[in-house]
């Protein structure tokens, strides 16, 4: 934290930033409950501290990465395995823009620690490969800037995964989990929609 | 030298067809790299410490024990920010860290030691008696119009404040009224900043920008070095809205500390540092009083308003009011306010939407006074030449726009006087409307164009493509031009070592590019046709292109585009072409209408507003794909309904903070809010005929106003702040 030294600066109490931001290792790895370390070297919980050599499996594949306690997910995807579709837009994972899919439920990587990660399958944008979903974006014109993007088609294949053949009210009021800045949700709605009735 | 024309509106094959864009799969799969996602071998990860107050002066700022930290590689202090330098706004960048992970990056801005003694602070933009005491406030400027004239004996003054007072008296109706817009930000998702690194002593810079031939420049200056020693490159861009035009200092920071420890930097904002120092559009609170006679034509008017654009003052200009809705007599008014708040930048169509949304939902009480159809007020208005426009046949083209969109809305059959619709339970609903214009004059555009022997086209050009759609729409003027397919032409934009264009603002880029590539592709085909004409044994002016040939117009005699290219002999053919502004041209044009209409329900319990449907009928000349063309105006409208029920920044009176600079805490329209969106291109003959004109700007301008007014009418009381929050609604019922 920041040293304040100016008496009205506000104390540094521990909270959520902190716990990232901190090389307080020893903090996070507590606080993780180490089920990541359950999984990855069986034993019962202990304390990690450092950089620590993992490995993950992303879209089918296992990779050897390193990670401390406090890099996310969404740190090792980018910087170490250069999948950048998922994008850092909010630390706390309110603007979706980063969203995965872990044991095909969708996340954001930006609020996952790497050593939670391990163990599971992770799947990024990349891994769709032009499915329907990217297909209806793109006729749809459900892009302007495209930063949002990658995190609304996982949002949508998600939501689409469940509910294969979703009503437009049932879009409407699904997917409110990602921000759009430039402002492409009526063709988002009109994507979704053409792959919920079986086009694209 | 050729003719330089469109073809009409029949012969057409490409232009004015609606085209998936040519990057639209690159975005969908995250193939797509933009600055922030470029990865350079061995770079670093910078992360900025922001001023944790408003107002203050540095006494500490050591950045020993921040250099010190594992992983840390560099530590950088800005020269606003050594020891004795007064800081005006809170977030503003004082210091640097650059480490092998954006991590020990952060754990090393932690360790910053900052010291600083607090100042007075002064945030609080829509208080003007609160803001003169504080002196806080400056001269914005004004004019008076008035028809009647003063007399040699008359004191000037004295006598505008006698015929605006006789005005007013004169007038059959008369509306006092106080209206207001927020500041807020332009919040790109990809932050402003950039991944540089250092090549043989030049300078390459991945910068996410809206101006990628202007901001070589800019790194130059800084740096003591030539622009021909940088090059700029930006692909792909995440958002800008007019707050990325230059490299900003901390681009500039970003290549000095890649220069000092010999490696690439990435450095982009945080989310909170990208709310509260890149870009911000000013707030506009104003009084009024407006006098109208039976017919709800508008006698006089007469306002004042204030605003903040930031620590320097400065505000909405007085110069676009009253807004499109104008009479002959008026007084306008401004007065700047200075807040310890980060210095506004361009925000889509500046002024604009501030003063549509100070302007029209007066209009909009005088049509609840009258107890008339707003509409009708509005064409009274047009019709009696109460018109400020940059559209040369403004008040016909509104007009018909307004006929158009009440047709799509169901006006008629949806209208009710304000306040006087029936409920259901507490919800009740209205209607409401805004008109607006913008110029979109085409910017600079220089392209160059090689024709390979092979039937190969390939295009250069330095502009970039915010998400408007402008490769697309390059490629459709090639394609257009030479008769050939839109993958049959290759795009190439976003790097300053191509030809200069200019920045993306103010709707100028797609009449820019369309200019420069179809001027050089007219010229290319200028000649390609001299050697088809040849070969041929006809006359060059017999020929023309289309569908992969070179064709005697009104035969069969043709010879395919890939026969003609090879008549080239070894060497491709270049050609360069450039557009200044202001260039005569019948390819673009600028100066457009646009009228937005909205239907809202409001729940008067919880004062919760959706919308129902929300109409746009928009003019922007010839339009080259009408697909991204809506996509502009969805967008416009999806931004204006964030700013007319969600988004604001909020300040702590105290401490000047931003308190609301995060996503979670930041309100945006998110896809369930938007309700139904209907976007209608008005295209008649006479308005294809004019050219191409940008619409960037035009449809962002009047949601603001037009939800405002739909939501007076549902209430038949006006909620006179935006953006429209619940508590708002609420607090204006009771006051009612």
């Amino acid at each position: 934290m920041t040293e304040l030294k100016n008496k009205a600066a506000p104390k540094s109490g521990f909270n959520r930033r902190d716990f990232f931001r901190g090389s307080g290792a020893i903090a996070a790895a507590t606080a993780l409950q180490t089920q990541t370390a359950d999984a990855f070297q069986n034993k019962s919980p202990q304390i990690i501290s450092g950089e620590t050599s993992i490995t993950l499996n992303v879209n089918g594949k296992e990779h050897q990465v390193k990670a401390e306690p406090r890099t996310t997910l969404l740190d090792v995807l980018r910087y170490q395995l250069d999948l950048t579709g998922a994008k850092p837009v909010s630390s706390d994972g309110s603007s979706g823009a980063s969203t995965i899919f872990v044991d095909g439920k969708p996340m954001t990587a930006s609020t996952i620690l790497a050593l939670q990660a391990v163990g599971k399958e992770i799947e990024t944008v990349e891994s769709l490969g032009g499915d329907a979903v990217q297909k209806a974006f793109v006729k749809h014109d459900a892009q302007q800037c495209g930063f949002c993007t990658p995190g609304f088609v996982m949002a949508v294949r998600s939501f689409l995964n469940k509910k294969p053949n979703a009503s437009e009210a049932e879009i409407r009021s699904g997917l409110n989990g990602n921000i759009c800045r430039c402002g492409t949700y009526a063709n988002i709605v009109e994507a979704a929609i053409s792959v919920a009735k079986g086009g694209n | 030298m050729a003719q330089y024309s469109w073809p009409s509106r029949e012969a057409t094959t490409v232009i004015g067809k609606e085209y998936d864009r040519l990057d639209g799969m690159a975005k969908a799969t995250g193939a797509a790299k933009y600055t922030y996602d470029v990865n350079l071998k061995n770079q670093l990860i910078a992360v900025a410490l922001g001023c944790p107050h408003a107002h203050c002066k540095i006494t500490k700022l050591d950045m020993t024990a921040a250099e010190k930290t594992p992983g840390v590689v560099a530590g950088y202090v800005f020269d606003h920010a050594v020891v004795g330098s007064e800081i005006q706004w809170e977030g503003e960048l004082l210091a640097v860290v650059a480490a092998e992970s954006e991590a020990a990056a952060r754990a090393g801005v932690a360790a910053i030691e900052l010291e600083f003694d607090e100042l007075d602070v002064f945030t609080n933009d829509e208080d003007l008696d609160a803001a003169e005491k504080a002196r806080r406030t400056g001269k914005g400027g004004g004019k008076t119009e008035l028809l009647r004239e003063p007399g040699d004996d008359d004191d000037e003054d004295e006598f505008v404040e006698k015929e605006i007072a006789r005005l007013l008296k004169e007038s059959k109706y008369v509306v006092e009224g106080y209206y207001g817009i927020d500041a807020i930000t332009h919040c790109c998702l990809e932050p402003h900043g950039s991944t540089v690194e250092w090549k043989d002593g030049k300078l390459l810079a991945y910068l996410s920008t809206q101006n990628v031939s202007g901001t070589d420049e800019g790194f130059a200056n800084d740096l003591g070095i030539t622009s021909s020693e940088v090059e700029v490159r930006c692909d792909y861009i995440g958002g800008g809205f007019g707050s990325k035009f230059a490299p900003d200092y901390w681009a500039v920071a970003a290549a000095k500390i890649s220069k000092t420890t010999g490696r690439p930097v990435k450095f982009l904002l945080m989310r909170d540092q990208e709310l509260k120092i890149a870009g911000n559009r000013p707030s506009g609170y104003i009084k009024v009083r407006i006098g109208a006679d039976e017919n709800g034509v508008l006698q006089i008017w007469d306002s004042l308003h204030w605003g903040t654009a930031g620590y320097r003052g400065g505000g909405v200009s007085q110069t676009v009011m009253p807004y499109v809705v104008r009479p002959k007599n008026y007084r306008r008014l401004a007065t700047t306010v200075a807040t310890n708040t980060a210095q506004s930048r361009a925000w889509r169509a500046p002024n604009h939407p501030q003063a549509c949304a100070m302007s029209q939902t007066a209009i909009d009480d005088l049509a609840a006074k009258m107890g008339a159809d707003s509409s009708e007020v509005f064409a009274a208005n047009l019709r009696a030449g109460n018109v400020d426009s940059q559209h040369p046949d403004a008040a016909n083209v509104y007009l018909a726009e307004i006929a158009r969109g009440a047709e799509l809305i169901d006006w008629k059959a949806n209208w009710h006087p304000h306040g006087k619709g029936k409920s259901r339970g507490s919800i009740v609903d209205g209607l409401g409307m805004a008109l607006h214009t913008w110029g979109g004059t085409a910017n600079n555009s220089d392209c160059r164009l090689k024709i390979s022997p092979d039937g190969g086209v390939e295009a250069f050009c330095g502009s970039q493509d915010l998400g408007t759609g402008t490769r697309t729409v390059i490629a459709q003027v090639l394609a257009e031009t030479f008769g050939l397919g839109i993958d049959q032409v290759r795009v190439n934009i976003g790097s300053s070592k191509y030809p200069a264009s200019g920045a993306s603002g103010g709707s100028t880029t797609v009449g820019g590019v369309s200019e420069s590539h179809r001027r050089a592709g007219l010229d290319a085909l200028e000649k390609i046709f001299e050697l088809a004409a040849k070969e041929l044994g006809v006359d060059a002016a017999s020929l023309e292109a289309a569908g992969g040939q070179i064709r005697v117009k009104g035969t069969d005699k043709s010879m395919a585009w890939k026969k003609a290219c090879t008549l080239l002999g070894m060497k491709p053919l270049e050609v360069n072409a450039s557009y200044k502004r202001g260039d005569v041209s019948t390819l673009s044009s600028s100066g457009v209408c646009g009228v937005q209409m909205a239907h809202v329900e409001v729940d008067k319990e919880t004062g919760v507003i959706k919308i129902k449907k929300f109409v746009a009928v928009q003019d922007q000349g010839l339009v080259i794909n009408p697909r991204t063309c809506k996509s502009q105006i969805y967008g416009a409208m999806i931004m204006g309904i964030a700013a007319a029920l969600y988004e604001r920044r909020i300040t702590d009176p105290k401490s000047g903070a931003f308190v609301n600079a995060e996503l979670a805490d930041y309100k945006l329209a998110r896809l369930g809010d938007v309700g139904e969106l209907v976007v209608e291109l008005y295209e008649p003959e006479s308005e294809r005929q004019r050219g191409v004109i940008g619409n960037g700007e035009p449809p962002a301008i009047s949601p603001k106003a037009a939800i405002a007014n739909a939501v007076a009418n549902a209430l038949g009381v006006r909620v006179p702040v935006v953006p429209l929050t619940p508590k708002r609604v609420l607090d204006a019922l009771a006051k009612a």
